[in-house]
Parts: C-alpha cells; sequence; structure tokens
C-alpha cells in the first residue's frame, strides 16, 4: 500500500552516484513498489558499503536477507543470494544491494564496516550455511553447534531430518 | 582484591531474563568483563514454517513473536503483504489500525515498566502497570476476543468496525491511564534508590547505538531522533500530530523517561484517531486464497520495541517463497555487550530489562 509517493528521483540519484564511482561493480538496478534494488559485484562490496556509509548518508545497515533459489535456478552451485537493507534516515530513503553469493558459497563480512552485520551474518551461516570471509566470530546463533544442515534452505525438509543432531 | 576473572552462567531459566535467553558473563569481582547472549532455546524455525503456509494463514502466526504486543507484529506483516500486492486499505481501516496499534504500544509499555521496576526491586510497580494494561486487553477482548496474542488485523483491513460503545470505552481507559502514569512518575522519577540503579548504568553513545543498528525506545533515549511511524509514515501516521520524546543520556533512566513519554504521545495519538475516524467500509475485498504477484517488498513499522521489518518475496503463488522479520528485539540485543561492560555485575538485570527484550521475537 503505498502510503507516500516515493521519492524516486532521491533514489536514481543514489544509483548514478554508485555507477559513477563502481562503474566496473554496480550491473543492474531495479526500481519497483518504491524500491531501488542495485546489483553489485563482490570485489567491491565492502567498498560500496562504505562509501554508501560515509559519503551517500547511509548510516544504518537494517538488515541482511539471504535467498535461496534452488526453485528457479535449480541445482547449480550459486543457488544463492544476498540483500543488503540500508536506510538513510535523513533523506529518508532505502536502498537494496543485490550481492550473487557464488559458487563458494560465501561473502565478504560486512562487519568490518556495520558492528550491525554481526548477528545477522551469523543467522545466515545458521541457516543458509553461507560463510562470511572475516567474521569475527562466525558460529551458529540459534542451533546446536552439533546441527547438521542448515534448515532454510529449500532442500532441508519443513518436519526436519531424524532429530537433527 | 587480587584480578580473578571468573565465569557465570545466567539463564536459560531465570526470572529476570524475560523468558529463556542464556548469558554467558566474565566478571572480575563485581564488574562485568563481557557478556555473550546464547541464544535459541525457543527457536521454533517461524520463517521456514511460514514458507509452507498462505499469507491468510501467516497472519495469526505472527502474534507468537512480540508476545507483548501481537498487533504490532500483524501490522508489520500485513502491511508488507499489502505493499507487495498493492491493495488499497480503507481510510476507516489505516485509521482503527493506528488505534489498536497505539494501545498496543500503550500495553507493551505499561508491562515494561512493571517489569523492569520488578527487576529492580520495586514490586508496587508491577501492579499498578498491569492494572492498567489490564483495560486495555479487557478492550481487546471485547474487540475481537483474544488478549494476549490477538489477532485484530487483516489482510485488507481490520476485521470489524470500532462502534460506540467501544470507542467509549477506550476514551474512559485513556482519561485513566495519565493518573496511573503519574503516579508511578511519583513513586520513580526522583526515586534515590531507582535513580542510583539506572542513572549512569548502561549507558551507550549515539554513535554506537546507529553502528549497532539500535532501534526504538533505546536509540532515541541516546537523543538520535528515528522514529518509523514519522520516517517513513505508513497506514496514515502523518494525518496526527505527535512528538517523538528523545533522551539525552542512552543510559536505564533515559529509556524509561522515553517510554513513559511514550506513553502520552501514544493517548494523544488515539484521541485523535478516534476524534477523526473517517466513514467507509473497514476492510477491502481480499480473497481467502490470496495470490500475491511475483516481486520482492520490505516494509518496516515502528513497533514498541523498535523497527519491525518484513521482507516478502513472492513467486506468484499463495505462499512466500521467504520471509524475513527484522525483529526489534533481536538486533536490539546486539548491543547488551557494550552496553554492560565495565558496569556491576548486579546492573545486568537492570540493563538487560530496560533493552525490552521478547525472546519470542529473538528466537522467532
Amino acid at each position: 500500500m503505498p502510503e507516500k509517493p516515493v521519492d524516486e528521483a532521491a533514489l536514481r540519484d543514489e544509483e548514478r552516484a554508485l555507477r559513477d564511482r563502481f562503474p566496473e561493480s554496480v550491473r543492474e538496478a531495479a526500481f519497483e513498489k518504491g524500491e531501488l534494488t542495485v546489483d553489485v559485484g563482490r570485489a567491491s562490496l565492502l567498498e560500496i558499503l562504505r562509501f554508501l556509509k560515509f559519503e551517500r548518508g547511509f548510516s544504518s545497515l537494517t538488515d541482511i536477507i539471504a535467498l535461496d533459489l534452488l526453485r528457479s535456478r535449480g541445482e547449480t552451485a550459486s543457488r544463492f543470494v544476498l540483500l543488503y537493507e540500508l536506510t538513510n534516515f535523513a533523506a529518508r530513503i532505502r536502498l537494496r544491494l543485490r550481492l550473487e553469493a557464488g559458487a563458494d558459497e560465501s561473502a565478504p563480512s560486512a562487519v568490518p564496516v556495520f558492528k550491525s552485520a554481526d548477528w545477522a551474518e551469523r543467522e545466515i551461516f545458521d541457516m543458509f550455511g553461507l560463510r562470511f570471509e572475516g567474521h569475527p566470530c562466525l558460529n551458529r546463533i540459534y542451533l546446536p553447534d552439533e546441527f547438521e544442515g542448515h534448515p532454510l534452505r529449500k532442500d532441508f525438509p519443513l518436519e526436519g531430518r531424524g532429530h537433527g543432531l | 582484591m587480587a584480578f580473578k576473572e571468573i565465569e557465570l552462567n545466567m539463564g536459560p531459566q531465570h526470572p529476570s531474563t524475560h523468558g529463556v535467553l542464556r548469558l554467558k558473563l566474565a566478571v572480575d569481582n563485581e564488574v562485568v568483563l563481557s557478556v555473550e547472549p546464547i541464544l535459541g532455546y525457543l527457536h521454533r524455525g517461524m520463517e521456514k514454517l511460514w514458507e509452507s503456509q498462505t499469507y491468510t494463514q501467516i497472519v495469526p502466526l505472527t502474534d507468537r513473536l512480540d508476545y507483548l504486543a501481537s498487533l504490532s507484529n500483524n501490522l508489520g506483516f500485513v502491511l508488507a503483504v499489502e505493499k507487495l500486492a498493492g491493495v488499497e486499505v480503507p481510510k476507516r481501516a489505516q485509521v482503527i489500525r493506528v488505534v489498536l496499534a497505539e494501545l498496543q504500544r500503550l500495553a507493551s509499555h505499561l508491562a515494561w515498566v512493571g517489569f523492569m521496576a520488578n527487576d529492580i526491586g520495586a514490586m508496587s510497580i508491577l501492579l499498578y502497570g498491569f492494572e492498567q494494561r489490564e483495560d486495555i486487553l479487557d478492550i481487546f477482548e471485547e474487540y475481537i476476543g483474544g488478549r494476549l496474542t490477538v489477532h485484530g488485523i487483516r489482510l485488507g483491513g481490520v476485521p470489524r468496525d470500532l462502534d460506540g460503545p467501544l470507542i467509549a470505552r477506550i476514551k474512559t481507559v485513556l482519561d485513566a491511564i495519565p493518573h496511573t502514569l503519574h503516579d508511578i512518575q511519583a513513586l520513580l522519577n526522583e526515586n534515590r534508590i531507582w535513580k542510583q540503579r539506572t542513572v549512569g548504568v548502561g549507558v551507550i553513545s549515539p554513535a554506537e547505538a546507529v553502528e549497532r543498528g539500535l532501534t526504538g525506545p533505546p536509540l532515541r533515549a541516546t537523543g538520535v531522533a528515528r522514529d518509523t511511524r514519522k520516517d517513513f509514515p505508513y497506514s496514515s501516521y502523518d494525518d496526527f500530530d505527535f512528538d517523538v520524546p528523545l533522551g539525552k543520556n542512552g543510559d536505564v533512566y533515559d529509556r524509561y523517561r522515553v517510554r513513559m513519554e511514550e506513553i502520552n504521545q501514544s493517548i494523544r495519538l488515539i484521541r485523535q484517531a478516534l476524534e477523526a475516524l473517517p466513514p467507509g467500509d473497514v476492510r477491502a475485498k481480499v480473497p481467502r486464497l490470496f495470490k500475491v504477484p511475483a516481486g520482492e517488498v520490505y516494509h518496516a513499522i515502528e513497533a514498541p520495541k523498535g523497527e519491525l521489518g518484513f521482507y516478502i518475496r513472492s513467486d506468484g503463488s499463495e505462499k512466500p517463497d521467504r520471509v524475513k522479520m527484522r525483529s526489534p528485539s533481536f538486533i536490539n540485543l546486539q548491543s547488551l555487550a557494550l552496553m554492560c561492560q565495565g558496569n556491576l555485575f548486579a546492573d545486568v538485570v537492570g540493563i538487560l530489562g530496560s533493552l525490552d527484550i521478547v525472546l519470542g521475537e529473538i528466537d522467532k
């Protein structure tokens, strides 16, 4: 329900700023339902996050979301996608970065830029089994350490596997 | 006394952890060196479960997240689905949602001040706070039949209209709350013991709070004016006047003051909303087997505990492909370690209480 007309121009400005600064790593950008999603390359994720945080006013990394695209992409190695939900409270806009986790099922950790990424990444590690390189303490956050498998993967059955342990 | 680091375990069964939270503490005599929260004792796999349910079936499941503010959970999820599906909610329903969400905030804050004071040793506040909260739960009961896990917001609107007698009853309760609030504040604001246990305790700086993703009253207690109702207005909140109360010092005492002032602001909001109830339907037509067009969306609301966000991705079917919940208690708890460092062991309970966490939405 669109309560407020979303400032598409402001979001397009952010996209342009990102493209100007990182012509190599910024790929597609989609504007949908008043939200902008920008596809970024993995090599410059941290630089992009730093740029957005310190030069564009996106002071909050609100959340990190992992997706398992098994159903649409099939059993390929690169079925995982990470979404970084950023908020600029001064300008009142949100921006979403989209990153392919790739064949080795990992991504650089965002903790050096945003401390709020700590538990979000541990949760994704626990639920999806994606590794975050450079995370200070990447262990399971909800499930016991001995648990086998990662429940939010699409090929993990809803009723669980045995006792899980 | 010589330096000696001791490891202490608090919880998961402990009356002051508000559920089943376990804290691994390292202390040097009475001073806390580090805190490590250990989660998962209440983990039910909600996000996995939601992938197998239809959108309509998920709404009542959200009641069980933050079980002290289930209407806020309903609202957060329903607004995200409506944004994704492009459902236009009737104006009257939007305003009724404001009334319900703010009543829920009152109930949540009144319960909080009771628990918080009880944790610190002031039992009587619990009774005062709960007396008023009870009246609000009675309103919910009359409105929709539930008291604690209220399923009071539906896709497309609200289940029923607010009628005259119910509005009169809400107004009576609103008239009574300021008296209770006055009593609570008269007992606590200048109370020497209360102040010793809260002023300058569990301090976090505005910069650290923002960096760690803190939201809600704990963030506003540091003086950062962020409130989703103002910054990203939803459900007609921008039609009404209200202030965002701020603290200065980011300590437990300021968190208490911010919440007490938020009670006044919520009362103000409900009064305006009841005056401004526009005529019309209270529910848009939404089919029971609701197919949401493919796409993705993130929508956040200001729940009593902070920013409650839902990310929903639909593949065009009647069940979501992925729902991710940004639960405020989970993210806020990340700051506990920093707030406790260097404080007394006895204050860990007070600092934890001041964050207002609910394990139902931390463990999901």
